[in-house]
């Protein structure tokens, strides 16, 4: 973390997002409308985790499309550190990852990570330095020139969480990036993911899935429902440090059954189908 | 070692199927008694061509000269104008129909047009030809693979509030390599062809082509054959240069030989 970005957050001390009102309405085949977000309120504060969980068509990954401003909300408004989203995106105030690592298999590791700092015009070897670090960060400082095709899917994933933290960023935004990774993979990265986390200082919105994995990442989780798209509860967690040991913890699975009902909600058992249960 | 095998066996295979197919050629000849001039013995062929060696030899050189930068003018503007069309839907609509009539011109027929149009001994008209010819394909396949980027490639370049020269430079240029490859493995072939054929219809008489028209012209078919020879060596040639290319620019693909 450079001491500037840290001044520079504790200067503003705005929340690391704010999202106000936000609905988002996509047209649909035939002229009609879905509704894939409706009147989304949600703040995150510097350095805080916040998952969020729904069951398929829930709008969670459209939220955090819309706070990347990869999306452009119907009504409402989103400001990322007391930026509006568009400038918040041309300034990389964020970090992003997806489900799939999204490494482009014409460049090494190290080029891959290097990608964002070299369009925005950082020197060779100043980038490389960075892509070094980071790469020692996730635990793959001996890959820095193998391509991509030669790692394996968790390794994938750990590098393109590098790429994501290559500009230093106080958000993260990640959608699902261990949905595709089995679960010794997940529960590992799980843990790298806090580490990192804590190391930078950097504030998460993460979506998943998976109900162990947002008690066991977040200090909150944000559960989400569909149709139309909205929060329907969020639960603090408060579990304090992540440790392994902490997943048998009973205080884990409390959380876990409070995060499952909550999906259940008042609304209909049969949403949460789409909630995997593990 | 497996691999080796199987080396030994793609590489062998080829060639003694070759041999046994000039074997039967050769006995098809001396059995049925035919004519030279209907068809030549490939020893007939084999001693023509060393013969006139030297002649075959600065042909090749010329006819290859006039495929090679035919081919890369051709490949460089299909490359470079399918990069602007990418980046404008207006200029697509407009390049794709002008590419398509660049396409069906009858090349054949407009070689002896642009020999008047130029002097009679300027190589000007048959690169002209070859640049036509190798156009098409090159547009076509380079435009189709740059359409072809990941989802999540383009999601990743606009949060880096990436310029579209940027996003083609990093993503779509490279992602479209193997559709440029395959174009130019295509127009390989076709240059070469063009090349030689245009050579057909007057102007200088020192390529491929204009020596297979003059040989046979004066009756000397064995050796009109030795320069079809050098032109299928020739095809083989750039063929073999499109795959290495291929190989050079895209190391993490893996591409199987021939």
């Amino acid at each position: 973390m450079t001491t500037a970005a840290t001044a520079d957050r504790a200067a503003t001390a705005a929340p690391a997002v704010s999202v106000r009102q936000v609905s988002k309405t996509f047209s649909g085949r035939k002229g009609q409308a879905v509704t894939a977000l409706q009147d989304v309120d949600l703040e995150v504060a510097p350095g805080e985790f916040v998952s969020l969980i729904g069951p398929s068509g829930c709008g969670k990954s459209t939220l955090l499309r819309v706070i990347a401003n990869l999306l452009e909300p119907t009504a409402g408004s989103v400001e990322v550190f007391g930026k509006a989203a568009d400038q918040a995106r041309r300034d990389q105030d964020y970090g992003i990852a997806f489900q799939q690592a999204g490494l482009l298999p014409w460049r090494t590791v190290s080029a891959n990570i290097e990608l964002p700092l070299e369009l925005h015009g950082v020197g060779k070897a100043k980038r490389r330095a960075r892509a070094l670090e980071l790469l020692e960060m996730v635990g793959l400082a001996d890959f820095a020139d193998h391509r991509p095709d030669q790692l394996s899917g968790g390794m994938q994933q750990r590098v393109a969480i590098a790429r994501s933290l290559a500009e230093s960023p106080q958000l993260l935004l990640m959608d699902e990036p261990f949905g595709a990774l089995d679960e010794m993979t997940r529960e590992y990265m799980q843990v790298e993911l806090v580490r990192i986390c804590r190391e930078t200082g950097a504030a998460v919105v993460f979506v998943t899935h998976s109900i162990p994995e947002s008690v066991y990442l977040s200090d909150r989780v944000v559960v989400m429902s569909p149709r139309p798209g909205r929060i329907t509860e969020v639960i603090d967690i408060g579990l304090g440090d992540r440790t392994e040991s902490l997943r048998e913890a009973d205080t884990f699975f409390t959380r876990v059954t409070e995060v499952r009902e909550a999906l259940r909600g008042p609304h209909a058992a049969a949403q949460a189908l789409g909630v995997e249960a593990r | 070692m497996n691999s080796a095998r199987e080396r030994a066996i793609r590489i062998g295979a080829p060639l003694v199927v070759g041999a046994l197919f000039l074997f039967a050629w050769e006995m098809f000849v001396v059995v049925r008694h035919i004519a030279p001039y209907v068809l030549p013995k490939p020893t007939a062929i084999w001693e023509q061509t060393l013969k006139f060696f030297g002649d075959i030899w600065e042909s090749f050189l010329y006819s290859g000269g006039n495929t090679l930068a035919g081919l890369l003018i051709g490949a460089l503007l299909g490359v470079a104008l399918a990069i602007v069309a990418s980046r404008t839907p207006f200029v697509e609509q407009l390049l794709s129909p002008m590419a398509a009539a660049v396409a069906a011109m009858p090349i054949v027929a407009l070689a002896p047009v642009f020999n008047t149009m130029f002097t009679s001994t300027s190589t000007t008209p048959r690169r002209l030809i070859v640049i036509i010819v190798v156009f098409f394909p090159m547009f076509i396949n380079t435009v189709r693979g740059l359409r072809q980027v990941d989802p999540i490639h383009n999601e990743l370049m606009t949060s880096y509030a990436a310029t579209g020269w940027q996003l083609t430079r990093a993503v779509r240029l490279p992602g479209a390599l193997p559709f440029i490859c395959s174009g130019l493995r295509i127009s390989s072939s076709l240059a070469v062809i063009a090349a030689v054929v245009a050579e057909y219809f007057g102007g200088t008489q020192n390529g491929l082509g204009s020596r297979i028209t003059s040989a046979a012209a004066n009756t000397a078919y064995a050796r009109a054959w030795g320069y079809v020879v050098a032109s299928v060596v020739l095809g083989l040639l750039f063929y073999l240069a499109a795959l290495l290319f291929e190989r050079i620019v895209m190391p993490w693909q893996r591409t199987a030989a021939l």
